[in-house]
């Protein structure tokens, strides 16, 4: 069985969010990039099952569509422990540009699960994944918080509003994951940061095709007025002011 | 030319984001100069059905199949697909909630139509057509231009509202065309949370931090909860100390909420928790610490200590609801 996992190179979560250039760019400098937080905790998941399966799971692949500035993003996932990288070498425009270049360069690598992060923490977009499913023709299962494989059975958990599904799912598929899939992201051993340098990564150049859509600007929320402080000791007045001025009770 | 809209439906009953996916559809529609027609998969009473009527939707196809159970990505994205060619729809809405997530990408491609998700406006113009989303987890906004002829949107969940345009419904029976072995999943078990309100669906919700000191002091919040008709929530460290269930967890990782009514009870409100809560409508702080941050983004604080304060606050709630 072979996994591979869909990363984005997102801004640190903490990053202070500015625009530039007339508010149509976003503001990269002095950013810390990183893996996108839930692409961190696929890559933890599947390393964790290739550990519980010996032998059954071949290897662990990440894949990116990026320029060569996001290789230390990629290396990093190498040193957590993935097998080895394929980088396509192109701006990753939209969803839609990002699944089509993935589903070219691995639909004749026939990988047995595929995993994508619910959204990326930078555009929020939730498409690559649903989208790489649909350009390969395979199933997907979508806000996944457990997978398991027993005996080379695929076994999930879907979250669905209000509840969860126990689901079963034939190979190949698309995992897009959440929240719950694993504990916490795995740090890297100074082991895997030596063991990275070595490890095979792939670029490849993108295949043509279009975005079909554009960022034109950004804004930011207006600020809030400022916080109006109500005394403790008089609940009181805190509810006749959520029912009178805010009108929420 | 039509907008169409996948209406999701809970054991045969709409949700109130299912009406506001039909009144924000309407509204895109008196702008483009079309009508809205909704989709509906599984069993739903025709009665039910007819209330989508009420926002707007002037025909609303009912697919029932006793095959689908549960949601089937590649099926369903197929069903929304053929109904939106048989409709000539340029745009196609649904939900920017679960369903929606796991729909929206495989019916862009398959209509070789731009997706943009999290919508949470009406288009500023049509032709270029441009729209804004939320962008970085809510901490900005973004506009979008869409290049492709055809549309696909998921709407922000209380972000526009419910708008009543009554209409007169014509229901017709819709069939999907798909082929059995493309199901591809198989659901083996449900599991429900009943006789709570759901987080994402609450329009109050209270929440606990770190500040609550321990899953043992969670009465207050729950009591409060309860009083208001709202749901629980809580900050990332409490559900990764296990204090309360994952489900409850709001921020940057865990559930993205817009309540009318946020209550953080002993929340610092770091960026990643804010990123989470800072679309409600109107933010209460109760910390002890009077530099916590979360009190920049809230609209009333209280500085003091949440044991002490919730009680007083649940009295002042209760004294409420008996006078009115």
């Amino acid at each position: 069985m072979k996994i591979l996992i869909c990363i984005s190179n997102v801004p640190d979560t903490t990053t202070k969010i500015k625009f530039v250039n007339n508010n149509t760019a976003f503001d990269t400098a002095g950013v810390q990039w990183i893996i996108n937080p839930w692409d961190e905790l696929a890559l933890t998941r599947a390393l964790e099952l290739k550990e519980a399966n010996p032998g059954a799971i071949e290897k662990v692949t990440v894949i990116h569509v990026g320029s060569p500035a996001s290789e230390s993003t990629i290396r990093k996932a190498l040193a957590i422990g993935a097998d080895d990288a394929i980088r396509i070498n192109a701006e990753p425009g939209d969803a839609f540009y990002v699944a089509y270049q993935i589903a070219e360069a691995v639909k004749n690598e026939k990988y047995d699960i595929v995993i994508a992060g619910i959204e990326s923490s930078d555009y929020n977009g939730s498409g690559v994944g649903g989208m790489i499913a649909e350009q390969l023709g395979i199933s997907s299962v979508s806000s996944v918080s457990k997978i398991d494989i027993e005996n080379g059975n695929v076994s999930l958990k879907r979250e669905i509003d209000g509840g969860s599904e126990a689901i079963g799912v034939t190979v190949p598929f698309v995992a897009i994951i959440q929240k719950g899939i694993t504990k916490e992201p795995r740090i890297p051993s100074m082991r895997g940061i030596m063991m990275a340098r070595t490890k095979s990564l792939k670029v490849i150049e993108p295949t043509v095709s279009e975005s079909m859509t554009e960022f034109l600007g950004y804004s930011v929320p207006t600020a809030k007025s400022a916080c109006k402080l109500v005394d403790p000791e008089n609940m009181k007045d805190l509810v006749h002011l959520l029912h009178t001025e805010a009108k929420v009770i | 030319m039509a907008i169409l809209v996948y209406v999701e439906n809970w054991d045969g009953r709409f949700k109130k984001l299912s009406f506001e996916l039909v009144s924000f559809a309407h509204a895109l529609a008196k702008q483009t100069g079309s009508t809205v027609t909704a989709l509906s998969i599984g069993k739903v009473a025709d009665e039910e059905l007819m209330k989508l009527g009420t926002y707007g939707a002037s025909k609303v196809f009912k697919a029932e199949n006793d095959k689908l159970i549960g949601l089937v990505p590649s099926v369903f994205s197929t069903a929304v697909s053929q109904a939106a060619n048989k409709e000539n729809a340029d745009i196609v809405i649904l939900s920017n909630n679960f369903t929606g997530k796991a729909l929206a990408p495989r019916i862009s491609v398959k209509l070789k139509a731009g997706l943009v998700s999290g919508v949470t406006a009406l288009p500023s113009g049509t032709d270029p057509f441009i729209i804004r989303k939320k962008v970085f987890n809510g901490k900005a906004f973004a506009d979008v231009k869409i290049k492709s002829s055809k549309k696909v949107l998921t709407l922000s969940q209380n972000s526009f509202g419910l708008i009543e345009s009554p209409v007169t419904v014509s229901l017709e029976p819709f069939t999907i065309d798909f082929n059995e072995k493309d199901i591809g999943i198989a659901i083996k078990e449900t599991t429900k949370i009943t006789g709570k309100v759901l987080l994402t669906d609450a329009e109050i919700v209270v929440s606990g931090g770190r500040g609550m000191k321990g899953p043992e002091n969670w009465g207050p919040i729950e009591e409060l909860a309860g009083l208001l008709g709202g749901a629980t929530a809580c900050s990332r460290p409490v559900s990764d100390e296990g204090w309360r269930p994952h489900e409850e967890h709001t921020g940057q990782t865990g559930k993205i909420i817009a309540p009318n009514l946020y209550i953080a009870a002993g929340i610092s409100g770091a960026i990643q928790h804010l990123a989470g809560v800072n679309s409600s409508k109107c933010i209460v702080a109760i910390n002890k610490d009077k530099d916590a941050p979360i009190f920049e983004s809230a609209d009333y604080g209280v500085i003091g200590d949440v044991q002490k304060v919730l009680p007083d606050l649940i009295k002042a709630v209760r004294d409420f609801k008996a006078e009115s």
